[in-house]
């Protein structure tokens, strides 16, 4: 018995990593090939930003900084495009931006999901804008607190943007009623907070990959207003939508359908954890025995 | 055409990558040194084309690049650029040893710059803000009554800070009532790492997720 039992414990103290992999894997592709859903509900944190979006009256403006790139896009972009058909679905102004260099390609994306197929009455300039990149960090933010049109004097395509309807009311980032940041690093959400919400007392809201998230908790929610923290966050945010307006199940359920291999995989990783422990405790206690 | 072979381009590559998991072999090498140079060469074409470009050269000499970059038709020369222009190529000094000194200047604006933009805000957002984010009413009502799951948060949070602060505080030996204290940091502290930790695992997972459903559009654009 006693014999047994060491070789389990060897066996599973010997697992390959390899093995891992693999079944990660298969806890990943499964799930995808079945189409396996679970349900999810939206957090305090979450629902905070949901409700200014669902809060402010037509016409108010919001600002969408996409500071982040194509290594981050599953889990920044579902919470971008969700956002964004929010926006737009309550006549809200929307006004886009990117402080990293690989923002505007991910705005492209956006436009050609979101507004291009579900928004196809709405008009550039009228009702959103794309201001593209600049360059400069927390220094651009930190420009267009006190002056937006001496920093971007045309938008992504080189229209002079006094052109634009939308924006000849705004001078700088107080005409904003609210800031949302999908971001993955710097400069990000901490820096809008620092270099614009802060200062400027305009409402800050982010959406940040699921590493940041933990160090963007202590702004909330006196410095920020919500924080969409990775696919959880962004399938919260999903789910609050559909649930308000059922006509965007169909587009707007990107990260509720990738919570489902997000949760097998985590099982796996927690059966893991605990055989891993187990053979922790039965080694240490073999040796306890032998030196007893 | 040229989106089949980019989409082909592209799962090989992320084959090439996963193939590290087996283990280290001619294929990833090979994927790993594109990806630096070709990120090597896209941060430089960004930076000529978004930073020295338009902040530079558009508003020293507009006519030259009005083609090129988007920027008004009717923008003039503004000659105080000549002074950032100046300090861009004494940055450049470090390359020749004799006159590498003069850099130091440049570096010495950056950095003040920098230092003085930043110090409000952190001190700001970060010192003030976070002491004035600690503070909450320890006993939390609402509706008119007692809110006794907010007021348990709000305990959490207070013991937490102090704890962790304490854990922190070196002045004293942490023995007694104080280490006690300190012991306790710890466990938020670990509580804390523990919750990064699980952040970290769901970010790789949506990543890896992210991949998958890439290679799968990938056998489908096949079959």
């Amino acid at each position: 018995m006693a014999e047994g039992k060491r070789d389990i414990v060897e066996v599973l103290k010997a697992i390959d990593r390899r093995i891992i992999f693999l079944l990660i894997a298969l806890a990943v592709i499964l799930p995808l090939a079945f189409h396996l859903v679970f349900s999810v509900h939206s957090s305090p944190i979450v629902e905070a930003i949901f409700d200014k979006v669902e809060s402010l009256p037509p016409g108010s403006k919001v600002l969408i900084s996409f500071d982040y790139g194509p290594s981050t896009v599953p889990e920044n972009q579902p919470m971008a495009e969700a956002v964004a058909r929010h926006v737009l679905h309550k006549d809200l102004k929307l006004y886009m931006m990117a402080v990293w260099a690989t923002g505007p390609p991910q705005t492209e994306v956006l436009i050609r999901n979101v507004i291009q197929t579900d928004f196809q009455d709405k008009v550039y300039g009228v009702d959103w804008i794309n201001l593209g990149y600049k360059a400069g960090n927390q220094g651009l933010i930190n420009a267009i607190l006190l002056d937006l049109k001496g920093m971007y004097t045309t938008d992504i395509n080189g229209t002079g943007i006094g052109e634009f309807e939308m924006m000849r009311d705004v001078d700088n980032l107080t005409d904003m009623s609210l800031i949302i940041c999908i971001g993955s690093g710097f400069p990000g959400v901490r820096e809008w907070v620092q270099f614009a919400g802060d200062p400027g007392d305009i409402p800050v809201a982010g959406g940040v990959t699921a590493v940041e998230a933990p160090l963007l908790y202590p702004y909330y929610p006196r410095q920020l207003l919500g924080l969409m923290g990775g696919l959880q966050g962004a399938a919260e945010y999903e789910a609050a939508l559909v649930s308000k307006y059922p006509q965007f199940e169909a587009s707007s359920e990107q990260a509720i359908q990738l919570m489902g291999p997000q949760t097998v995989a985590h099982l796996v990783i927690i059966a893991f954890v605990v055989v891993g422990n187990i053979a922790f405790f039965a080694e240490r206690r073999r040796e306890r025995r032998r030196k007893a | 055409m040229a989106q089949t072979l980019e989409l082909w381009i592209a799962a090989l590559l992320t084959f090439m990558i996963f193939s590290f998991l087996y283990k280290d072999n001619p294929f990833y090498k090979f994927a790993e040194h594109l990806f630096v140079g070709v990120s090597a060469a896209y941060w430089m074409v960004i930076g000529i084309w978004s930073t020295l470009m338009p902040n530079l050269v558009a508003r020293l000499w507009p006519s030259s690049v009005s083609g090129f970059i988007n920027m008004p038709e009717d923008a003039q020369p503004e000659y105080h650029f000549i002074i950032p222009a100046i300090f861009g190529i004494l940055m450049l000094t470090r390359l020749v040893e004799r006159i590498s000194w003069l850099s130091r200047w440049a570096m010495a604006f950056v950095i003040g710059f920098a230092a003085g933009t930043n110090f409000t805000r952190y001190l700001q957002s970060d010192f003030v803000g976070q002491i004035y984010n600690s503070m909450y009413p320890i006993i939390v009502k609402a509706d008119g009554g007692f809110a006794l799951g907010a007021t348990i948060s709000s305990i959490v949070l207070i013991v937490g800070v102090i704890c962790a602060l304490i854990y922190f505080f070196f002045s004293k030996e942490h023995t007694g009532a104080f280490g006690a204290a300190s012991r306790l940091g710890i466990w938020f502290l670990m509580v804390t790492f523990g919750a990064a930790f699980g952040y970290t695992v769901m970010a790789r997972i949506s990543l890896l997720t992210g991949r998958i459903q890439f290679l799968g559009s990938w056998l489908a654009s096949i079959f």
